[in-house]
């Protein structure tokens, strides 16, 4: 077609969400802490199972949340990181016997690596560039895992089981339990330096990318160094995701780690609220429980319940869970001034 | 070199198929500027339409023609109803979108058909196409369609008054609408030609992979490859990606040692992707200049 437009100019593909304007305020998460550590004790062993799933998957969904809503790149690749991390958290429990708590940082350091290093290429493309590309590698690792020479290690096609670790020290708890709290430390740790990555310098550098590249580097901030920062970070705590997930669930395959995976976080972004990080749990949670509750509506039908459902989610708060989450400060702001 | 040659013959044939898929993606990519994920699912549902309408006793063309029809309409309807409330929401939420319209089609198609693998005719018979055992006759029939169609979309963009109003809403919608073009119904039309396109593709790659209500995912991801090595902007370089990506996986498939079925389309990928680090807007894309 005619080459005579060139100059366009375009809205930024991902909102500007201001940093304050990522997190919660003390006095919410404090009650949201309280919760998360109270619902155990109430529950039965299958629901914590449950909620420690639901705390992973918050975690790679906070991963993606961080390339995508801090520094404005797009992957579709996040199941690639989440793999290897789950492979090698996997493979060092069973092939040499490593402690599982030495495991997940060792995980998270060789995705971060990974990450770092897909980022390189990755630099010169952008939008569904980036999309097809790190689309690529989420093909490519469920075949990578099932290579012939690596499979001394993952087992094929069969993949890996993984022993459940007991609770230490004979605390008096189960060992889903146990699981889930010691999930829920790393996922809290992790939270927390995410929210200080994103308020300190390098989290500028990553909005100010987001929002305008040509600007950032004209500002001096070293464009290519923080995009690849960016999915370095993202792919490491994705990682860490994934290497609970192995311990979780106690069992790695190949094709558990499809682009079906990539593409519910990518979901649960969505509904969390691109950029708002605690929006992750809420996404995390859309995409365990939702499909379970269209399959309780028709089991034939599951999909198309799904995805109505889904389309609902997007019409109502096409913003995500964050949009809740203003509109309920709006009304709070509301009562107190009556 | 026999068997070079014999590669990339049959990698045009597969070709072809991605060239239709692709030339449907590049269509919608012009009308709304982004990558439909539900393409794909939405010519499976016209080709099962037009295979039930043949069940039903209608002659070949008469059911690829209500087929066509069908798909245009609901193209625009799909828009209509439940993309265009979403004209104002960020754009990974329409992404979501298409992933929900997907799941929709699928798992509808599914329960109406249900899962099980159906022959579907071609017009074009099958026999050896010039004497080549390589390329039937309804390979050859499906690279003559897909030049025929990019043809006809050449003449429409670049001789029809509809053709040039559509370019120009799809690249300044703010001076189009001055100009009074009505742009959210040109959005509504380029929703319907690819769909219909897509229909086209569905019906012509049926006989080959059959049909059945998962067909298209593999075709799919060929074709967005396709789109995007040959420029998102250009439906010539759609068709050509197409063909260069049909070849790519047959020689990989071929030529590289351990490449099973499962590695060609990681090692396609890789190709396409060394090929956009060189040129980031695809072969025939036009470079977009940014203005800050």
């Amino acid at each position: 077609m005619s080459t005579a437009e060139d100059v366009v100019t375009e809205a930024p593909a991902i909102e500007a969400v201001p940093k304050r304007a990522m997190t919660l305020g003390t006095g919410t998460s404090v009650v949201v802490l309280l919760l998360l550590l109270a619902v155990p004790l109430f529950a039965k062993n299958f629901i914590i199972f449950q909620l420690t799933q639901l705390l992973y998957l918050g975690l790679a969904v906070l991963a993606l949340n961080i390339l995508t809503g801090g520094s404005g790149q797009f992957s579709l690749g996040q199941s690639a990181f989440y793999a290897v991390g789950a492979y090698v958290t996997a493979v060092m429990m069973e092939a040499f016997n490593i402690n599982y708590v030495l495991c997940l940082p060792i995980a998270g350091v060789l995705c971060f690596g990974f990450g770092f290093l897909f980022g390189q290429p990755a630099l010169r493309l952008s939008g569904v560039y980036l999309a097809l590309a790190t689309f690529a590698l989420a093909t490519a690792m469920p075949q990578l895992l099932k290579l012939n020479f690596l499979e001394h290690w993952t087992g094929g096609v069969q993949g890996l089981v993984v022993t459940k670790p007991d609770a230490p020290f004979g605390l008096p708890m189960s060992q889903d339990m146990w699981l889930y709290y010691f999930t829920l430390a790393i996922v809290l740790a992790i939270y927390i330096f995410s929210v200080n990555l994103l308020r300190s310098r390098s989290g500028r550098a990553f909005m100010a990318i987001r929002d305008n590249e040509i600007a950032a580097s004209a500002m001096g901030v070293n464009v290519a160094l923080y995009k690849t920062l960016a999915f370095g970070v993202s792919a490491g705590i994705t990682g860490v995701a994934g290497g609970l997930s192995a311990i979780a669930v106690q069992f790695v395959a190949p094709d558990s780690f499809t682009i079906t995976l990539s593409i519910q976080l990518f979901l649960g972004m969505v509904v969390g609220g691109v950029g708002w990080l605690p929006g992750s749990i809420v996404g995390a949670a859309f995409i365990i429980f939702v499909p379970n509750i269209a399959e309780g509506i028709s089991k034939g039908l599951s999909g198309a319940v799904f995805g109505v459902l889904l389309f609902f989610v997007i019409y109502l708060v096409p913003h995500g869970a964050r949009q809740v989450a203003i509109m309920g400060q709006q009304l709070v702001g509301r009562l107190k001034k009556n | 070199m026999e068997l070079f040659t014999n590669q990339v013959l049959a990698g045009i044939s597969t070709g072809a198929i991605y060239a239709c898929m692709a030339l449907a993606v590049v269509m919608i990519y012009q009308a709304i500027d982004h990558l439909n994920f539900a393409q794909g699912e939405m010519a499976m549902f016209s080709t099962f339409i037009s295979w039930q309408l043949m069940q039903w006793g209608i002659p070949y063309w008469g059911a690829f023609i209500i087929a066509l029809v069908f798909s245009f309409i609901g193209g625009i309807a799909i828009e209509r109803i439940l993309f265009k409330p979403l004209a104002k929401a960020p754009v990974l939420t329409n992404v979501a979108g298409f992933i929900a319209l997907y799941a929709i089609i699928n798992s509808s198609a599914g329960l109406i058909w249900d899962f099980t693998i159906k022959q579907y005719p071609t017009p074009f018979g099958s026999s050896p196409f010039l004497g080549s055992q390589l390329i039937s006759t309804h390979q050859a029939g499906m690279i003559g369609v897909t030049v025929l169609l990019l043809l006809a979309l050449y003449f429409f963009f670049q001789y029809t008054r509809i053709g040039l109003a559509m370019r120009a809403a799809a690249s300044v919608p703010e001076s189009a609408r001055l100009v009074g073009i009505n742009t959210s119904w040109m959005i509504a039309l380029g929703w319907g030609m690819a769909s219909a396109i897509g229909a086209i593709a569905g019906m012509l790659i049926a006989p080959v992979v059959f049909l059945e209500p998962n067909m298209m995912g593999g075709v799919l991801i060929y074709g967005f490859a396709a789109a995007v090595l040959g420029g998102l902007t250009s439906p010539f370089g759609a068709v050509v990606g197409g063909f260069l990506v049909g070849i790519f996986e047959n020689l990989a498939g071929t030529y590289i040692p351990g490449v099973g079925n499962e590695l060609k389309l990681p090692i396609a990928l890789a190709l396409i992707i060394s090929v956009l680090v060189v040129k980031p807007a695809g072969l025939f894309g036009r470079q977009i200049v940014k203005r800050v």
